[in-house]
């Protein structure tokens, strides 16, 4: 079996995977990181969107083995030192999760959304840009405004 | 008002674990020497099983053992049952067909639970599923609600022309009397369309059996774990309650879907002590979440509304085929009768309403509560009736409502329901005002200029929630109590540990139920613990459903509260040494009247556990006490949705424009959460009319929306940002006035967005979901028409 | 899903050898759609040729041509700012392919090369003449798209780059499935260099294909009006739970209208 070696949350890291072993499920099952959630089979729900080498992927859609040498980064590894990144503080402040299954993908989305458009996001742009998310507690409304103060923070 | 205490908008004490990536949600979870299970599900809608040879997948790597429906009746493992007992009109017991945790003889779905294998692994299960062997002898199927007295085939041996039940509810003769006297008479033909809940986490199950203990764990995506305990134990006959822990840990959602007993948790429970105690885990993917979990509403409808000639409405009648799919659920049966019918009065002074309802088996996964059940499907009825018919006798649809809202309570409606309190006229005022209604057809003519048709539509629904008065449920068929039980333990250090039978998926109970106790004992909400989903833990609890968390699980937890008050008082009363009677207890503190004395509720709690300074003769040590809660009523949440959409006549493409929710919910213990449950509930009521419809082919059977590629969630972009408002009028049957919040979104939502197109294309109805395609359709003879 | 043999090769040549060697090869560019279709069972090759090591990602603008290199992915197509001046078309029908996370990872190459009737990129590689190249020769865009799922390609033929040469004017309007995001129809409209014009459907049939009529009709005079009698035969499209043939061929002459609209 391959054996895969990544830097997740600015930790190196290796492990033995199939070639069919899926990012998320080395995240998961390797790594014990399950904050990162698999919601769907079709590459939708975004429910495990990650971060690889500074951009949002779905990383239920992508081989572990093809991840070697990339950087990771996982809802886990977002707050520094105890202090919360400031997108997760908004989805707290601003009531943007409920049963909070989607929350990690919205968060990791919402972060790479703010690094391609910057931290001035009107309503319809975060609202079109969560189109590879779905949320089935929220109705959106609190997420939009989460993430446009969260991006403020940022 | 304090700052954490009732009516504070209090942020959530749950939040930091999900926002962290550290939620516990039952996938998370691996127990040592875990193995895995997938079920083998049947591609037929209807077949007979000739045979099952499990032998090569026996033999791959990695499988410990392969079940099928035979093994289970080895040993004598119940099947899945439908806990309301329903009556027809002629008095016989409803037709309930077996269901077997594993298909014994024959499927009667696309996606029904065959066979199971377990292994090694995931992926060695998943493959060695495949080496299943099953001949199937092909049936003559039917999906088709209103084709099923008719159809060829027959999905269950005890339920001949697929008929369930054929149940009635009100006065028929008085009904037609009414008929005969009106001035005009409504009529609708109504689909409720058929519905997938997709919770964001799918279902899984880790069942565990202790050799050594003979003891079972399940760890389960439920909203009710105590009942699920109780069903597996009573009529699985798994292991008796003492002999089994149910734990739901943090679940991702539920909506209805997750109440229910289904066969995988109780297949991963029972294979775990027949591959020698290995937990045996199943997480659901979501195609099999598609085709297994059970599915909302599918009612057709043909319903009638008389009016006299000023308006008021005379009388109503209903007939309605309610598909239950192949099997009855956990609660199916109850869905499209006690929570159906009943609120067919809406907020209306109707003297006479008949509804009849004919339950069918389809070859479709079974249905059962969904979001609202039940009373998203009368709402809508009442809703589209009366809409139309307002416009029918061209009477503005505000005023034709307010013609006949009901304005005094008590009110006794002819459907057994007394609603309590409400004020219909103040929601509906209140939401013209933010809807800017005056200001509509200036909007809709401005939106004519750019080519594009403007609609408003209204939805004043009435919802029975808090449910339920035991006794109540208990004479119309339920077969279990619907009260709801609490624990307070106060901690010698004054900390407050709450545990509940309630349990939250996303509801936020462990901020809202600390605010409670805040407020009562005047402790901060840091130091309370809101502990649920763990049938070890906490006593018998009936679960979270009907929006009943507030208005029955935690006035269960007043009630506890009020106990804790009392046995405090006493021990400070000695500590003191003051008259009970005497002892004051406010801001967290007791004070004895007229004295400067005073102690904080964590000394008396301290007091009451050193027990040092009182007779433990009379007065028992520790500070913990317990109540069940049972309702008087249920409580009648109600308000005003008012929709404007805007319409692309190229293209059907229906826009909201503009949303206006108006609720009635009674006290509100923090608003950020309950505006957040509107919220939630109103997009999947725009899912429903808009995007969401489960479609099984006719010929084949097969589900056609079985994933996220074919059944259209509603995203970000579909659905604005939406204007909420409150009206209050508190509920008379608990002593927080709470009416329940979760449901109502749904329920109104649907009927104020059909009700908008409707008026915005100019036709009568239109199918749910209303697709570009749809609206696009209506348009055409129009257009030809105008050419 | 069902394992198989990983390899990630660095030059194309050794991507064929791998690929010859393999029982049941399959080449894998961002895996936005192989990867699902393994998931279902819909696919299960015995090796996967991971092309993501050929390092074949860029935008060139050079005189009349913009080349993208096939591993190029949509995002960084629609990002690139001499393509958002060179064919502003090209580029946001780049930016509106599945969804931010799905551009991070899908390329042209492996879009085109999938050729599902219901994706963005045939309609401006049919739309705009493109030339797709590849590491054995140059196939014209117009007879690259063979049917549902199926091209010119070989099997052992791994696309290299994709030539757009630069229209007067372009634009692309997607009528996206709700559910899916794909394209329940998408009409690239083009005027190219040297006059012609190009209409070019895709997610209405079964594979892409152009609409003669309102070619002529726009050459003659490029405006929407040109084109508002003419329709396509409802009969040939495609039609399931999302949209009737006859919706979808109505789509096509409102999509067609609004690109000509939209083109620059």
């Amino acid at each position: 079996m391959p054996i895969v070696s990544m830097k997740v949350n600015g930790k190196e890291v290796s492990g033995e995977v199939e070639g069919r072993t899926l990012l998320v499920e080395f995240i998961r099952e390797g790594l014990g990181l399950t904050g990162t959630h698999v919601g769907c089979d079709t590459s939708q729900c975004g429910a495990c969107v990650v971060h690889v080498d500074g951009k949002a992927i779905k990383s239920c859609t992508a081989l572990a083995v093809a991840c070697e040498g990339a950087e990771v980064t996982t809802i886990e590894g977002l707050a520094k030192n105890g202090t919360l990144h400031p997108m997760q503080e908004a989805f707290r402040e601003n009531h943007g999760l409920q049963c909070g299954f989607c929350t990690p993908g919205m968060i990791m989305a919402a972060i790479d959304l703010v690094n391609r458009k910057g931290k001035k996001l009107d309503e319809a742009t975060v609202r079109h840009e969560l189109e590879g998310n779905i949320c089935r507690c929220t109705g959106y409304h609190n997420i939009v405004k989460a993430i446009q103060d969260g991006a403020s923070r940022m | 008002m304090s700052e954490t205490g009732i009516g504070a908008r209090v942020k959530r004490k749950e939040d930091h674990r999900f926002i962290t990536g550290k939620g516990r949600y039952t996938d998370d979870i691996n127990l040592k020497g875990q193995v895995y299970a997938y079920f083998v599900r049947s591609p037929h809608a209807h077949a007979e099983i000739k045979s099952i040879n499990t032998a090569k997948a026996a033999k791959a790597p990695g499988v410990l053992g392969v079940f099928k429906g035979e093994d289970v009746a080895e040993d004598k493992i119940g099947g899945l049952i439908c806990g309301w007992m329903i009556h027809s009109k002629d008095g016989s017991p409803m037709k309930a067909g077996p269901h077997p945790i594993l298909a014994v003889g024959k499927v009667r779905y696309v996606g029904d639970h065959v066979a199971v294998v377990v292994a090694e692994t995931r992926e060695q299960a998943k493959a060695a599923a495949a080496l299943v062997e099953v001949q199937y002898g092909v049936l003559p199927h039917n999906v088709d609600a209103a084709k099923a007295k008719s159809a060829k085939g027959q999905v269950h041996e005890v339920a001949p022309n697929n008929l369930v039940f054929n149940w009635s509810l009100g006065d028929e003769a008085a009904t037609d009397a009414a008929f005969k006297k009106a001035a005009h008479v409504t009529r609708l033909e109504i689909v409720n369309n058929r519905l997938i809940p997709n919770a964001m986490e799918p279902r899984a199950a880790i069942g565990s059996y202790d050799t050594g203990d003979d003891h079972y764990t399940l760890y389960t995506t439920s909203q009710n774990p105590h009942v699920a305990r109780l069903v597996i134990s009573a009529f699985h006959g798994l292991a008796p309650e003492h002999k089994l822990r149910v734990i739901a840990p943090d679940v991702g959602g539920g909506f209805g879907s997750k109440i229910f007993i289904y066969a995988e948790e109780v297949v991963c429970l029972w294979a775990s002590k027949r591959v020698g105690g290995r937990p045996v885990k199943w997480t659901a993917e979501r195609t099999e979440s598609f085709l297994a979990d059970a599915h909302g509403r599918d009612h057709v409808t043909h319903a009638e509304l008389a009016m006299d000639k000023d308006g008021k409405i005379l009388a109503m009648k209903v007939n309605t085929i309610a598909s239950m799919g192949a099997y009855l659920s956990t609660f199916a049966s109850c869905v499209p009768t006690y929570l159906y019918a009943t609120l067919l009065s809406g907020q209306y002074n109707i003297p006479s309403i008949y509804a009849e309802v004919d339950a069918v088996y389809t070859n479709t996964a079974p249905v059962d509560a969904y979001r609202g059940a039940g009373r998203p499907e009368a709402t809508y009825v009442v809703e589209r009736l009366v809409e139309t018919a307002a416009r029918e006798m061209r009477i503005d649809p505000a005023e034709f409502r307010r013609r006949n809202f009901i304005t005094s309570f008590p009110h006794q409606t002819p459907v057994i329901m007394c609603y309590d309190a409400g004020d219909y006229n103040a929601s509906l005022t209140k939401a013209l005002e933010l809807a800017d209604y005056k200001g509509f057809p200036a909007r809709k003519a401005e939106a004519a200029k750019r080519g594009k048709l403007r609609g408003i539509g209204f939805s004043n629904y009435i919802e029975a929630c808090g449910i339920a008065p035991s006794a109540a449920v208990g004479s119309l068929g339920a077969g279990v109590g619907l009260w709801e039980s609490a624990e307070v333990r106060v901690n010698p250090v004054g900390t407050v540990e709450i545990l509940t039978g309630s349990h939250s998926h996303g509801q936020g109970h462990e901020t809202t139920f600390a605010q409670l106790v805040s407020d009562r004992l005047g402790v901060s909400i840091d130091n309370v613990s809101i502990v649920h989903g763990d049938t070890d833990k906490v006593q018998f609890g009936m679960g979270t459903y009907g929006s009943r968390s507030g208005a029955v699980g935690m006035t269960a937890i007043a009630k506890a509260l009020d106990k804790i008050e009392a046995k405090a008082k006493k021990v400070a009363a000695h500590v003191m040494e003051a008259a009970e009677g005497d002892v004051e207890f406010k801001d967290g503190s007791f004070s004895v009247k007229g004295t400067d004395k005073k102690m904080a509720f964590g000394e008396v709690a301290l007091a009451a556990y050193v027990a040092h300074k009182f007779p433990t003769s009379e007065i028992e040590p520790g500070l913990k006490e317990s109540a069940f809660h049972d309702p008087t009523n249920f409580t009648f949440p109600a308000g005003c949705h008012i929709c404007e959409v805007e319409i692309d006549p190229d293209t059907g493409v229906t826009q909201i424009a503009n949303w206006v929710a108006v609720d009635d919910f009674g006290s509100v213990i923090n608003p950020m959460i309950v505006e957040g449950q509107v919220h939630g509930g109103i997009v999947q009521g725009v899912g429903q009319a808009l995007t969401e419809g489960c479609v099984y082919d006719s010929g084949s059977g097969q589900l056609l929306t079985g994933s996220y590629m074919d059944y259209c969630m509603p995203r970000a972009a579909d659905v604005p940002s939406f204007k909420l408002a409150f009206t209050e009028t508190k509920c008379p049957s608990n002593p927080l006035g709470m009416k329940g919040c979760g449901e109502a979104g749904a329920i109104a939502a649907p009927a104020a967005v059909i009700n908008a197109i409707t008026d915005a294309v100019g036709v009568k109805d239109l199918p749910m979901p209303a697709t570009s395609q749809v609206v696009w359709n209506a348009l055409q003879p129009m257009k030809k028409a105008a050419e | 899903m069902e394992n198989f043999t990983y390899h990630r090769p660095h030059h194309a040549t050794d991507a064929v050898k791998l690929m010859k060697a393999a029982k049941d090869g399959k080449f894998m560019s961002g895996g936005m759609t192989l990867l699902p279709a393994i998931k279902h069972g819909l696919a299960s090759p015995s090796d996967i040729i991971d092309l993501g090591g050929l390092k074949h990602a860029g935008v060139a603008v050079s005189g009349s041509v913009v080349t993208i290199k096939a591993g190029t992915t949509h995002a960084a197509v629609a990002d690139d700012a001499g393509l958002k001046k060179a064919i502003p078309g090209l580029s946001k029908l780049a930016g509106g392919i599945g969804d931010p996370h799905v551009r991070n990872c899908g390329t042209i190459g492996g879009s085109i090369a999938n050729a599902d009737p219901a994706a963005d990129y045939p309609a401006a590689v049919v739309g705009l003449a493109a030339t797709v190249h590849t590491d054995q020769r140059k196939i014209a865009g117009d007879k690259f798209f063979t049917g549902m799922f199926e091209t010119a390609l070989k099997p052992d033929e791994i696309i290299t780059a994709v030539e757009f040469p630069m229209p007067k004017r372009s634009a692309y309007v997607k009528f996206p499935n709700p559910a899916s995001l794909y394209a329940m129809v998408g009409v690239f409209v083009a005027e190219l260099a040297d006059g012609s014009v190009r209409v070019a459907v895709t997610g209405a049939g079964p594979s892409v294909f152009r609409v003669p009529d309102m070619e002529k009709a726009l050459e003659k005079g490029f405006s929407p009006d040109s084109i508002s009698g003419v329709t396509v035969k409802a009969d040939d499209l495609n039609s399931d739970i999302h949209a009737s043939s006859a919706y979808r061929a109505h789509l096509v002459n409102v999509l067609a209208r609004r690109a000509v609209e939209q083109a620059k």
